[in-house]
C-alpha cells in the first residue's frame, strides 16, 4: 500500500479523486435536496456531444476546449429540460430522459464522425465514456482544482441564498431573491462538477458520484452545513479508497470501484446511521413489540389471579400459549428475569405453571392504570 | 425473399423500424406513468445481468440472456422501490443509486473474468446496427439476420402485451388507485411493463446499444404525447415517429459516414423539437396563441 502511495501516477489519480469527491459532494448535496438527482445523469450524457465538439474545434485532446464544449452542451440540455417541462405537458422524467438519450445520440454521431474523418484515433475520447482515471495528467489537476475552488467560493458567498432556494423557493421568491438565476447557477455548477468527473469515472458512473455521497451524508446529519461537509468527506473517502483498491488489484477499472465504494457507504448509512438507520427502526419496532407482549402477559396473569381470588394463582403455560396463539415461553422467561413472575409447581402430572410475584402485580396494576388513563384521553 | 434478407440496407432499416416499434409501444406507457427514467436505469443495469448470465452459462445471446435481462430489469426496479420505500431517500435519488451500482458491478465482473469476450461495455452502450446483416441464423429455410429475428419476436410480444392488457395498462396509467380498487393489478402491469422493457433492451442492444434504445423508448412517446389526448392515437403516433426517425436516420448516417444508430436516435430528437414548437394544443405555438386569446383587449 505504501509503495502505491509513492507511485507518481497513483499520486496524481488520488489528488484527482480528492478534488472530484470535494466538488461532487458539495454540489451533489444541492442537487439531491432539490430532487434533481437525475439531472446529473442527464448532464453527464449530454456532455458527450460537447466533448466531441471541443475536440473538433481544438483538433486534439485539449482539455480546456473539451471541458468548455462539454459544459456548453450540458447546460444546453439542462435549459432544454427546464423549458420543455415548463412550457409543455412533458413531465420532468420524460424531459430528462429525452435530453439524455438524444444528446447522447448526437454525441455518438459526432464521435463516429471524428473517428472517420480526423484520421487519427479518437485520442482518448473513449476515456470520457467509461472513465480512465489512470490517464489523469498533472495538468488536469490544476483545472480540476480551479473548478473545485471556484465552486467552493461561489457556494460560500451565496450560502444563505442557495440554502433558501433549496428548501423554500416560494419564500425565496417572495422576499425578492432571483430564484431563477440562483437555480441556473446551481444547475450550471452541477454541470461543471459532472464535466470535471467525466474523465475520472466516465459518463454513467458520474451519476452516482453526484448522488451517493450526499445521500449517505444526509442519513447522519440534518443541518445543511453538516451535510455538505460530510458529503464532501464521503466523496473524498470513496474516491481515495476506490483508487487505492483498483491500483492494488490488477485489471480493475477505477471508476466502477469508486462507485461501488460510494454505494457501500450509502448502504451502511441507510442501514445504520443513528436515528435514521433502517436497522435502528427495526430494532425499535422489535423492542416495542417485545415490550407490548410482556405487558399483555402481566395483565393477563393479573386478571386471572383476581378472578381466582388467589394472588399466586399458577397458570399453565400451554393455556397461555393457546390463548395467545404463539409460544409464550420466551416472554415468561424474560418476565422472570425482571422478577415479575416465578415458575410454580401445581400438580406433578401437569405441564409448567407460572405465577405472578408481588412486583408483577404492582407492575400489572400500573399498566392497567396507564391503559385507563389512555382511554380517558382518547 | 432471400434477396431481400441479404440486402444490408433493407435489413438495417427493418431492424431500426422494429426497434422503434417495440420501444414506442412500451415507452408510451412509461411516459404516461412518469417512469421514463426507469428505462434509462434498466438499460444500464442490464450490463450486470448480461455479464452474470455469461459467466454462469457462457451464453452471449438467446433465451437465457433474455431471461437474465428480464430478471435484471425487474431487480433494478425492485431495488429502487425498496430503497425509496425506506422513505429516507427520494425516488429519483433511489433510481440514481441503484443502476450505477449494478452497472459498476457489471463492468468490474467484465474486467475480472471476461476480458476478451465480445460483450464489452462499449458494444452494450453503443451497439452497431450497421453490421446486423452479417450475423445470420437459419429460419424456415432462409438466412435471417439474428437481430431481425429477435427484434421481431420482441415487437410481437410487446404488441401482444399491449393489445391483451390494453384496458389494464390504460387505467394504470391514468388512475392507479382506481385500477387497484377494480382489481386490475396495476403493480403487476408495472412490473410486466418494465420486464418487457428489459427484454426488448437486451434484444436491441446488439443493434443500437442500450443508450440509444432509451431514445426510441422515450422520445417518440413524448412527441406523441404533445400531439394527442387519445391513448390509441398516441401509441400509433409514437410508433410512426419512431419508424420514420429510423428510416430518415439511415440515409443521413450513410451520407455523413457516421453511426447509423446514433443518426436514427438523433432524428427522434428533431421530431420532439418540432412537436414542442409547433404542436397546436400543447406546443410553444399553442401556448403563445392561447395566451393571446386569453389576454384582455
Amino acid at each position: 500500500m505504501l509503495d502505491l502511495l509513492g507511485n507518481h501516477t497513483v499520486q496524481t489519480v488520488i489528488m484527482g479523486a480528492v478534488l472530484l469527491g470535494l466538488v461532487s459532494g458539495l454540489l451533489g448535496s444541492f442537487a439531491v435536496l432539490r430532487q434533481q438527482s437525475l439531472l446529473g445523469d442527464t448532464l453527464a450524457h449530454a456532455a458527450l456531444p460537447g466533448v466531441c465538439i471541443g475536440f473538433l474545434i481544438a483538433g486534439t485532446r485539449h482539455l480546456g476546449w473539451i471541458m468548455a464544449g462539454a459544459l456548453g452542451t450540458a447546460v444546453i440540455a439542462a435549459v432544454f429540460v427546464q423549458v420543455i417541462t415548463r412550457y409543455s405537458r412533458i413531465k420532468m422524467d420524460a424531459g430528462l430522459g429525452a435530453a439524455l438519450s438524444v444528446s447522447f445520440a448526437v454525441g455518438v454521431v459526432l464521435l463516429t464522425y471524428i473517428q472517420g474523418h480526423s484520421g487519427a484515433s479518437q485520442g482518448g475520447l473513449d476515456s470520457f465514456l467509461f472513465g480512465q482515471a489512470a490517464a489523469t495528467r498533472p495538468s488536469d489537476l490544476w483545472f480540476m482544482g480551479g473548478v473545485t475552488l471556484a465552486a467552493l467560493t461561489l457556494v460560500a458567498l451565496l450560502w444563505k441564498q442557495l440554502k433558501l432556494v433549496t428548501f423554500d423557493p416560494l419564500f425565496a421568491g417572495s422576499i425578492g431573491l432571483p430564484v431563477g438565476v440562483l437555480e441556473t447557477v446551481l444547475t450550471a455548477m452541477i454541470a461543471l462538477a459532472v464535466v470535471v468527473g467525466l474523465q475520472m469515472v466516465g459518463v454513467v458512473l458520474m451519476t452516482a458520484m453526484v448522488i451517493a455521497p450526499p445521500v449517505a451524508a444526509r442519513q447522519w446529519v440534518s443541518r445543511l452545513e453538516h451535510m455538505v461537509f460530510l458529503a464532501m468527506l464521503m466523496g473524498v473517502v470513496s474516491g481515495v479508497v476506490g483508487v487505492l483498491l483498483s491500483a492494488g488489484v490488477s485489471h480493475l477499472a477505477t471508476g466502477p470501484v469508486v462507485v461501488l465504494v460510494a454505494s457501500a457507504l450509502v448502504a451502511i448509512s441507510l442501514l445504520s446511521a443513528p436515528g435514521r438507520g433502517v436497522l435502528w427502526s427495526w430494532l425499535k419496532l422489535w423492542r416495542e413489540q417485545r415490550a407490548i407482549g410482556q405487558r399483555q402477559m402481566l395483565v393477563t396473569l393479573h386478571k386471572l389471579a383476581e378472578h381466582h381470588e388467589d394472588p399466586y394463582y399458577p397458570v399453565e403455560r400451554s393455556m397461555l400459549d393457546s390463548f395467545y396463539g404463539v409460544a409464550t415461553g420466551h416472554i415468561l422467561r424474560r418476565l422472570q428475569a425482571r422478577g415479575f413472575v416465578v415458575p410454580a409447581s401445581h400438580m406433578r402430572e401437569e405441564g409448567p405453571h407460572w405465577a405472578l410475584t408481588d412486583a408483577g402485580h404492582s407492575e400489572a396494576r400500573q399498566e392497567l392504570e396507564r391503559m385507563d388513563w389512555n382511554q380517558a384521553e382518547a | 425473399m432471400q434477396a431481400f434478407l441479404n440486402d444490408p440496407m433493407a435489413m438495417i432499416l427493418l431492424t431500426g423500424a422494429l426497434v422503434a416499434t417495440s420501444g414506442a409501444l412500451l415507452g408510451t406507457f412509461l411516459v404516461l406513468q412518469r417512469q421514463s427514467m426507469l428505462s434509462d436505469a434498466i438499460s444500464h443495469s442490464i450490463v450486470f445481468g448480461i455479464v452474470v448470465v455469461w459467466l454462469l452459462t457462457h451464453a452471449q445471446s438467446g433465451p437465457l440472456q433474455i431471461a437474465g435481462a428480464a430478471l435484471t430489469g425487474i431487480l433494478t426496479v425492485f431495488l429502487t422501490e425498496m430503497v425509496a420505500r425506506t422513505r429516507r431517500v427520494k425516488r429519483d435519488a433511489a433510481i440514481g443509486l441503484v443502476f450505477p451500482a449494478l452497472f459498476a458491478a457489471g463492468v468490474l465482473l467484465l474486467n475480472l473474468y471476461a476480458r476478451d469476450i465480445h460483450i464489452d461495455s462499449h458494444t452494450v452502450l453503443l451497439g452497431e446496427i450497421g453490421f446486423v446483416w452479417l450475423d445470420t441464423m437459419s429460419l424456415a429455410g432462409f438466412d435471417v439476420p439474428q437481430a431481425v429475428v429477435w427484434m421481431s419476436v420482441a415487437t410481437l410480444v410487446n404488441l401482444g402485451f399491449v393489445l391483451a392488457c390494453y384496458k389494464e395498462l390504460k387505467l394504470a396509467s391514468f388512475d392507479w388507485q382506481l385500477a387497484a380498487a377494480l382489481g386490475l393489478a396495476p403493480t403487476l402491469m408495472f412490473y410486466l411493463l418494465l420486464g418487457l422493457t428489459s427484454v426488448t433492451a437486451v434484444a436491441a442492444f446488439d443493434a443500437v446499444g442500450a443508450v440509444l434504445f432509451i431514445a426510441f423508448v422515450i422520445v417518440p412517446a413524448a412527441t406523441a404525447y404533445l400531439l394527442t389526448d387519445r391513448l390509441s392515437l398516441m401509441l400509433l403516433l409514437a410508433v410512426l415517429v419512431g419508424v420514420i426517425s429510423a428510416l430518415c436516420g439511415y440515409p443521413l448516417a450513410v451520407r455523413l459516414d457516421v453511426s447509423i444508430g446514433g443518426a436514427m436516435a438523433s432524428m427522434t430528437g428533431i421530431f420532439l423539437l418540432t412537436a414542442f414548437v409547433l404542436s397546436p394544443r400543447y406546443g410553444l405555438l399553442g401556448h403563445w396563441r392561447n395566451r393571446r386569446v386569453k389576454a384582455p383587449g
